[in-house]
Parts: structure tokens; sequence; C-alpha cells
């Protein structure tokens, strides 16, 4: 019984993290439907400190430059229906110690490339009291 | 067998992950021209919320603990006081929606090919809805917004927190009118419901989320 519901319910992860995500806590969330149209992008220090201690972008299953997102973007595109396109989200996970100036490049990106739906990524909760 | 089916129920278990992926949703605005000339906006219709690089707020030009920055919106969108540093609420009558729907109609008699005329007329139908829907309110005029600058060292945290804050303001107004006018809350409105959508709308057209993520600038403060 266990087993079948484990076979049922596991999604085999795409991508291995390859960067540390601690997400911010926020309250007023919504839950993003329909994952196939979510696409990810992972901010936030290496795992492997051979890579160094600064935030490194994660785009699929590798370490990304900033000048790389348009084209990641465009890949993601072709790769749905045309219908779909205008719903794709790319969701940034990011780590919560990054500073903004990644975060705003990176969206800077997302705008010229004209992928403007964007969710930030975060666990449930509050740190205001 | 059982301890295959024992082996592969570990498998499974390892692998497994509920990974349930919530955030706060945003648009970001379309990219723009560079000669684009920005257009003058009345300094009481933007609510300036600047992040420095110490995660410090500066709030309409004064200092800001983070905590107070719902209320602080709240009064923003619905000005209360008629405060003259606040936005000027513009009140929505049947009588002035249904003047302008009239003259959008004529209008799009005269020359039907024109599509901004029928966009128009259909945000005053939208408008005449809501009116059906919750009686006459009052509006943020178009131009008002929330404009959320950060500098380039602010931490990733705090500016979530204060989308989150500027997020949770929209949302305690909309729950509280959702509460007064439909006994529900509006997170509880499904948008698929045929019955529902009209009341979304309505709420939306009366509290609108308005904000705007402007580009970083240096702010003050030292950035890393």
């Amino acid at each position: 019984m266990l087993l079948f519901f484990f076979m049922v319910v596991t999604v085999m992860r795409e991508d291995d993290p390859m960067v540390k995500v601690e997400r911010p806590l926020a309250t007023e969330t919504e839950s993003l439907e329909k994952k196939s149209l979510v696409d990810y992008i992972n901010v936030g220090p290496p795992v492997d400190p051979r890579f160094g201690t600064e935030p490194k972008i994660q785009l699929d299953d590798s370490f990304a430059e900033l000048s790389d997102i348009p084209l990641w973007i465009e890949l993601n595109r072709e790769a749905r229906d045309e219908a779909e396109r205008p719903l794709i989200t790319t969701s940034l996970k990011v780590d919560k110690q990054t500073r903004m100036g990644i975060v705003t490049d990176i969206k800077m990106e997302l705008r010229e490339s004209n992928a403007l739906k964007i969710n930030y990524s975060v666990n449930q909760g509050s740190e205001i009291d | 067998m059982a301890d295959i089916a024992f082996l592969l129920l570990i498998f499974f278990l390892v692998t497994t992950t509920m990974d349930q992926d919530i955030g706060i949703l945003r648009q970001l605005p379309p990219p723009v021209p560079e000669d684009m000339e920005y257009p003058e906006v009345n300094k009481r219709n933007v609510y300036e919320v600047l992040v420095n690089a110490q995660d410090r707020l500066l709030v309409e030009g004064e200092p800001m603990d983070i905590r107070n920055l719902k209320e602080g919106a709240i009064e923003f969108y619905t000005n209360p006081r008629n405060r003259s540093d606040l936005p000027q609420m513009r009140e929505v009558t049947r009588a002035s929606v249904q003047e302008n729907i009239n003259q959008l109609r004529q209008a799009i008699a005269e020359n039907p090919e024109n599509e901004d005329l029928k966009k128009k007329l259909e945000e005053w139908e939208d408008k005449m809805v809501a009116i059906e829907l919750i009686g006459e309110y009052r509006e943020l005029p178009s131009s008002a917004l929330i404009s959320l600058q950060n500098d380039r060292g602010t931490s990733y945290d705090m500016y979530i927190k204060v989308q989150n804050e500027l997020s949770a303001a929209v949302n305690e107004l909309r729950d509280e009118l959702s509460l007064e006018k439909f006994n529900v809350r509006y997170n509880e409105l499904n948008p698929a419901d045929d019955n529902d959508k009209p009341k979304i709308k309505a709420i939306r057209a009366v509290y609108p989320q308005r904000i705007s993520e402007a580009e970083p600038k240096d702010i003050g403060g030292q950035s890393r």
C-alpha cells in the first residue's frame, strides 16, 4: 500500500540543487497552479564550496550567467504550446541572504525577454510579530 | 518478494519530494524604450517606499518600522481622512458611470473601428457591474501607485518582507469588503465560478493591486 502511495506521489526531481536556497518567509502567498508552466531560477551560494561563496545563478542543471537568461527563456518558450506561452511563470527561488543586486539584474533580463509573470518563491510563515 | 517491495518502498521514500511551491506572484512592467519620457505624476498619488542597503525603510520621506508599513499602505489605498498628501479619491456613482457608458457608446457608433474606445467601454461596464454588486464606491485615481525601490545591497529577505506587507494591505482591504458584502473571504471566492467571477472583479476594481517595482538606485548606504 505504502509502496504504491510513494510510487504515485514521487516526482523525480528535475534538477539537482547546486545552490543552497533558504527561502524567506511570507504570509500573503499564492500557490502555483500548473507546474508544467513554471520555470525555476535558483539563486544562492553554491553547495560545493569550490565554486566560492558568492551567490550564483542556476538554470536547469548548471550554473549560468546573467547573459544566458534570454536564451533560456526563449528555449523554454519554444518547448511549450503556442497557446500556453503567455501563461509561463518564472519562479525565482532565491536565498534569503542574497543581496538584491543580482535579483534585480535577473528581473531586468526577464523584462527584456518579456517574461513578465514572476513568482518570488517563499515558505509560509511570518517573521514579523 | 517482501524485501524487494521493502527496498522499493525505501527508494521511493527517499526520492519523494513533497515540493509545494508557494510564493508571491508579481507582474513585471514591460520593457520600455530607452528614450521614453516618463509622465509627470502627482506626488500625492505615489506612495514611495525605499529600502536601503541596511534594510531600513524610508516611506514618504520618513523612516518607518516595517510593522507600520501595512497600516501606512492601507491608509494610502483608502485615504479615509481625505489627507491632502494622499491620493484624491474619486466617487464612482451610478449616474457618472452611466453617463460615461452612454458617451462611449455614442463615440463607438460614430467610428466602430476604434479598439481603444471599446476597451474603455468595457472598463466602464465593469465598473457598472461593481456598483450593482457592492454599491457606489470611492476609487483610487488611475495614476496612484506604490513605488517600491530598493538598493542593490538590500537583502532579499527584507525585500520579500516589504512585498509581503504591501500585499497584506491589499488583501486585508479586499477581505474586509468581501466579508461585508458577500459574507465570504476574498480568497474563498472561486475565479472559475461564474457566480464569483464578477464579485472578484468588483472587489479588484475597488482595491486594485498597484505596486511598481522600480529599478533600483543606490539610494544611500553602502552597497556591497
